[in-house]
């Protein structure tokens, strides 16, 4: 019936108005993974038994008249968020046998809302990465163009839904790792602010940055996704005690008024020309309804990269640490010494990327190092915060692009870390100063590769940033293209 | 600063992994170049800037100390890769 490729606020009148159900949704979203998923691998696993009875679940409720925003709607999750009973790799080997007791909040929370999960997507090994080819189980290719990587680190939750494998997914964001993937994929990836969205039962990459947040093929419904995930959670300590606003109410298509903050140090020299043309004339197309643009500075934003490159190993360092063959994952067999264990386990269960991350961190917090890099990186973390408080009392949203490129070739980045690094430079800023960040479809190069356009707003001001990227992405039609897969 | 093949064996066994010696030169190209890289933070003047390591001001969260359902002691032995009476199993430690 083709159902698969509509978007979950199109599906919820049709759900709701019994014209079609549940059950031929997920029916016509789980052939459509079987008849692609061959080709682009953006699963790990599938549950197609348990969607199957979820989504007989799902019809039974609507019959009943009991629907929220998200009953009956076929939901991708990455593989990072622990999910009851089902596995849980995290695309590493360390993980590959893990079946955690318990839904991360963030899955309970669409379970409970009676969304149907169909599989795990790819993932780059721990999120470490910018393109899903550091996972063990094989990289994901981008449904436009299949020798290219669709970015990462949530990779499969963004090819899943651009590839109409699902109706929306779950991602997680570190760096980039929901907006950059987002951009390259040509689909709607927000970042909300820090402590927004619980991360209880998201295995931790690094805690003072990770956020999870929804992929979506249009801004409406990653408003009604993030409405799902939002709120406090007292299991997780950083998760702010705040009032969530009904963010499809605030999706008014009027930005008349609003001050677009354009910053000078992300408009660069050897900018890729056609995401520098795409982003250049998204600007005029805001200003064209109404929005004011000011130019704006972020003195610091050639210091994120370096920063982030210290901060985030260094958290990944101590965060798995669990990982050592005694609670769950991987042992190395046959060892009768406890430490010989713990380093063959770490060194067989971990790919290279992961080994690289834990040895940085480690060596940047060990003792005679930590204030030359440690201390330093946080003390330019507030230089960089303080640049967007200031840059805030003069605009409401800042715009740039989401990636300095479109989506390059499998294995073109893979033998140097450093240029692989370097592709989340205008992502990562948002991330260390723990704002809320969104990626739209805003254009194709010429190669007919998606361009996305990053909308940045204040410390819990997610409703202006959606408000800010609807009201874009009506004026234009970019979101409505579809890769010929 | 450049680090060495006898850093990177400490750094090593300070994360508890084993690398092969094909591992360690690799890691100390990678962890060069991206160190590297990483040095241009020292052209930032810092000595007056409070360090920042969580971006949205949270204070300590508190909640009551009350007890409620939680997975079985068997649940979460459910993925050790080794168990015995009721506990994780692991190699002798004390001789």
């Amino acid at each position: 019936m083709g159902l698969e490729n509509l978007t979950i606020h199109e599906l919820r009148s049709k759900l709701d108005s019994k014209e079609v159900s549940s059950v031929e949704l997920t029916r016509d979203v789980l052939n459509r993974i079987k008849v692609t998923d061959g080709e682009i691998n953006s699963f790990v696993s599938l549950t197609a038994d348990e969607a199957m009875l979820a989504a007989e679940a799902a019809d039974k409720r609507i019959a009943s008249g009991d629907i929220a925003p998200l009953t009956g709607i076929p939901i991708a999750v990455k593989d990072i968020f622990c999910t009851k009973g089902l596995l849980t790799t995290c695309s590493s080997k360390m993980l590959s046998n893990f079946i955690p007791p318990y839904d991360a909040t963030s899955v309970a929370k669409i379970k409970e809302e009676g969304a149907v999960i169909v599989g795990k997507t790819n993932m780059d090994e721990f999120a470490m990465g910018s393109s899903t080819e550091t996972s063990f189980y094989g990289p994901t290719k981008n449904p436009w163009d299949t020798s290219r990587i669709p970015g990462g680190s949530s990779g499969g939750s963004a090819s899943s839904v651009a590839a109409d494998q699902c109706i929306a997914s779950l991602g997680t964001d570190t760096g980039g790792s929901i907006r950059q993937p987002a951009a390259l994929c040509g689909m709607v990836g927000m970042k909300p602010t820090y402590g927004r969205v619980s991360r209880y039962g998201v295995v931790a990459f690094a805690s003072s940055l990770d956020q999870v947040g929804p992929m979506t093929k249009d801004v409406e419904d990653a408003a009604i996704l993030l409405g799902a995930l939002s709120g406090h959670d007292p299991l997780d300590s950083t998760s702010i005690n705040c009032e969530v606003p009904d963010y499809r109410e605030m999706l008014t298509g009027d930005i008349k008024g609003l001050k677009i903050g354009i910053p000078k140090e992300y408009f660069i020299d050897g900018m890729d020309e056609d995401v520098s043309r795409s982003v250049t004339k998204s600007i005029e197309d805001m200003a064209a309804l109404g929005a004011e643009v000011v130019d704006i500075s972020l003195p610091h934003t050639e210091y994120a990269v370096a920063v982030y490159y210290i901060i985030a190993p260094a958290e990944a360092s101590s965060n798995l640490a669990r990982f050592d063959g005694v609670k769950y994952g991987h042992r190395a067999e046959g060892l009768t010494e406890l430490i010989e264990m713990y380093k063959k386990t770490r060194a067989q269960g971990f790919g290279d990327e992961v080994k690289r991350r834990i040895m940085l961190g480690t060596y940047a917090l060990s003792s005679g190092y930590y204030d030359a890099y440690y201390l330093k990186a946080q003390k330019v973390r507030s230089l960089i915060s303080d640049d967007f408080k200031k840059a805030f009392e003069r605009c409401d949203i800042i715009v740039t692009p989401t990636v300095p490129s479109p989506a390059f070739k499998i294995g073109e980045k893979s033998a140097d870390p450093l240029q692989m690094y370097l592709s989340d430079i205008f992502t990562i800023s948002c991330n260390l100063a723990g704002l809320p960040g969104i990626s739209v479809p805003c254009g194709f190069s010429e190669g007919g590769l998606p361009i996305g356009l990053q909308i940045l707003g204040k410390h819990f001001e997610e409703g202006t940033v959606l408000k800010a990227a609807h009201a874009y992405e009506q004026a234009t039609d970019w979101h409505k293209r579809k890769p010929k897969f | 600063m450049k680090i060495q093949a006898e850093e990177i064996r400490k750094v090593a066994h300070l994360a508890r992994l084993e690398l092969s010696e094909k591992e360690s030169q690799q890691l100390t190209g990678d962890m060069n170049n991206v160190l590297g890289y990483i040095d241009k933070l020292a052209e930032l003047e810092t000595e007056n800037v409070e360090p920042t390591s969580h971006a949205v001001p949270a204070t300590n969260a508190f909640r009551e100390d009350i007890c409620r359902d939680f997975f079985s002691a068997e649940e979460g032995l459910s993925n050790a890769p080794d168990s015995e009476d009721g506990s994780f199993k692991v190699p002798k430690v004390i001789e």
